[in-house]
């Protein structure tokens, strides 16, 4: 094993993949000669050269567009948006091309590409550089989502994103790229679609992702001091849902808390929610109960998104009423 | 230019392909066959006839929700066309796309587009994969005045510019954005001199004239194909019909209407063959008759042909390969 952030761990991600496959290449803002806004590219311009990693124009809708274009006849592009609330202004690319290419013409092409994005709160970025907008990709039949919470999953995740053959969204998080985790030193790749029990537990489940999990791990700490064992699921894969560990953890524990940082209403937690009511209402010995954001764009202050973002208090004031 | 007479006379089987296959589809819409929207192509032929005489089955195009023509100038199966026009599972894309997304990635066709300017970054992205794998092959991008105006117009043209792609962007002045007139969407007389803003060169050519347009479309393509880049080429023509069938076209003036039918590229292009002494008019006849009943074959395929099973409604969202 070895210590990497999980910006080192993207990173490695993408060399081993551009080595393994000629046909991978990046495409996006700063990418080449910046390194990345958030250093995942560092050092893949001078490695690969500027064929393979391109530098674009502030050209949202081109980026992504020629990454579909470039994926329909025979590459396997890694496009960056830098922010997730970016893909605002490339909406029309992501939803009405990307997501749907495939199925309008009747499965006969595929469409091998990674869109990466950095969302979240926690860098007092304001409300346009700030969100968790997975919900709205997880709503569009074509996309997979992918949320990772540390090095290793970031790493194993990206590479599986890669060389899956249909349009990914990978969603980083701002405040995770320097956290540091176990990461092996051999060749590894997780699958998409397998969630991952990040703690064991036998009193109340709970869901979470991305920077959330981090959160309720250290709430799950001080929650076993008091008695209280929490099992802590990390989806990972927002689409494909694992929905059977899910389903296997609240069979166990018989209680559910869904946690995110993304406002409540129409959130993930609500397909959770439901999906654990319409599945294994029987299972429930307690309302489910969600920890998120509150319904308001992300505000600046440190004060105001120290509120906004969900803590260990709010977790722990949940799970405490239904346990 | 000096064009071969092969050349020609495969000329005057598309464009009298696609005005029949138009004028068909225009009677089997009006008799109930074919379900939702379609966008005819009639008065506007001279355009994928000329510029797809020049391009190879390797070649890649985007197409627009006007795309009967493109398809057929680039050798599109009548047929499928037709089937998928029916909503039947012989069609291109085996029901799920209908006219608007037609697609064969076997002959670069990278799919009709039901978003206006949605077409345009898609051509980028096959221009970079042309220039990745280093071969001669060109992207053309078909979009209408109407996309001229989108941002994706913009971004596209730029970043193929910069890139010194080989895409060459055809844009098709019908004179119409549904009812939109030139003098309302426009300041300026000619949409080519955009291309000065992308320091790349454009021209404006009439595009009823197939001679002219094959001329025009010939030399850029032959710049993209040595590498010199791309180039944007307005092809001024006149949507005949509506915007859609079953469109009132009550703000299209009648007189206008009639001086455009002067200009018939159909009936031009019958005229210049006769007058150059290229064919005669029973062999002009009997072409026109072969093009018929391949139309009335296709329209018996499409006729035979199954409607999808609707649990297939379930099938094609993702790719289930991957490398």
């Amino acid at each position: 094993m070895k210590q990497l952030s999980v910006s080192e761990a993207l990173n490695e991600a993408l060399i081993e993949e551009m080595e393994r496959d000629e046909t991978v290449f990046v495409i996006g803002e700063d990418v080449g000669t910046y390194g990345g806004i958030f250093g995942v590219t560092a050092g893949l311009l001078e490695r690969f050269g500027s064929r393979r990693v391109k530098d674009t124009p502030i050209s949202e809708s081109a980026i992504v567009g020629s990454a579909v274009g470039a994926a329909a006849t025979g590459l396997r592009p890694v496009a960056e948006l830098m922010m997730l609330d970016f893909a605002t202004v490339c909406m029309d690319q992501i939803v009405n091309q990307a997501a749907k290419i495939r199925y309008m013409f009747g499965g006969k092409t595929k469409l091998p590409l990674v869109i990466r994005a950095e969302g979240g709160a926690g860098a007092n970025a304001a409300a346009q550089h700030s969100q968790c907008l997975e919900a709205w990709f997880i709503h569009v039949p074509g996309l997979k989502v992918v949320m990772p919470s540390t090095p290793y999953d970031s790493k194993g995740l990206l590479k599986s994103a890669i060389r899956d053959d249909n349009p990914v969204i990978f969603v980083e998080h701002k405040v995770l790229y320097e956290i540091s985790g176990d990461v092996p030193e051999e060749e590894y790749v997780i699958p998409l679609g397998e969630a991952d029990i990040k703690r064991e537990g036998t009193d109340v489940t709970v869901v979470t992702y991305s920077m959330m999990l981090h959160t309720t791990m250290s709430a799950a700490e001080k929650l076993s001091k008091e008695g209280i064992s929490v099992e802590v699921v990390d989806p990972r894969t927002l689409y494909p849902l694992d929905k059977k560990t899910i389903l296997d953890s609240v069979a166990k524990t018989n209680k559910l808390v869904i946690v995110h940082e993304a406002p409540k209403t129409c959130g993930f937690g609500a397909e959770i929610a439901a999906l654990v009511a319409d599945e294994a209402f029987d299972t429930l010995d307690a309302p489910i109960k969600r920890v998120t954001a509150p319904d308001t764009p992300v505000p600046f202050s440190p004060s105001l998104e120290g509120f906004y973002i969900p803590d260990e208090d709010d977790i722990i004031k949940t799970i405490k009423e239904i346990v | 230019m000096e064009i071969g007479k092969d050349k020609l006379e495969e000329m005057l089987r598309t464009i009298l392909t696609i005005r029949n296959f138009e004028t068909r589809t225009e009677q089997l819409f009006a008799q109930g066959h074919i379900p939702g929207f379609v966008h005819l192509y009639i008065g506007e032929e001279a355009v994928a006839t000329g510029v797809c005489a020049n391009l190879r089955p390797t070649d890649y195009i985007t197409s627009t929700h006007r795309g009967h023509g493109h398809c057929i100038g680039k050798g599109g199966d009548l047929s499928k066309m037709m089937a998928e026009l029916y909503g039947k599972k012989g069609g291109y894309c085996k029901g799920k796309g209908g006219s608007m997304h037609i697609a064969d990635m076997d002959l670069g066709i990278l799919g009709a587009n039901g978003i206006v300017g949605g077409g345009l970054p898609i051509a980028v992205g096959a221009g970079t994969s042309i220039q990745y794998q280093g071969t001669d092959q060109v992207a053309v991008c078909f979009f209408g005045d109407g996309a001229s105006n989108q941002s994706t117009f913009h971004e596209s043209i730029n970043l193929a510019a910069v890139w010194n792609l080989p895409v060459i962007f055809v844009c098709e002045n019908n004179f119409y954005g549904i009812s939109l007139t030139p003098d309302k969407h426009f300041r300026i007389q000619d949409i080519s001199v955009r291309a000065m803003g992308y320091g790349i060169p454009g021209i404006t050519v009439d595009g009823n004239d197939v001679i002219a347009v094959y001329e025009a479309a010939s030399e850029a393509i032959k710049k993209a194909r040595e590498g010199s880049g791309p180039t944007l080429i307005e092809y001024k023509t006149y949507r005949m019909k509506g915007h859609f069938e079953g469109d009132h076209r009550l703000y299209q003036p009648k007189e206008e209407i009639e001086a455009w039918q002067e200009k018939d590229p159909v009936a031009r292009y019958i005229d210049t063959l006769l007058t150059e002494g290229v064919l005669t008019s029973e062999e002009i006849e009997r072409i026109g008759q072969e093009t018929e009943s391949q139309i009335e074959e296709a329209v018996k395929f499409a006729e035979a042909s199954p409607f999808p099973e609707p649990a297939e409604t379930l099938d094609d969202v993702f790719c289930e390969e991957g490398r």
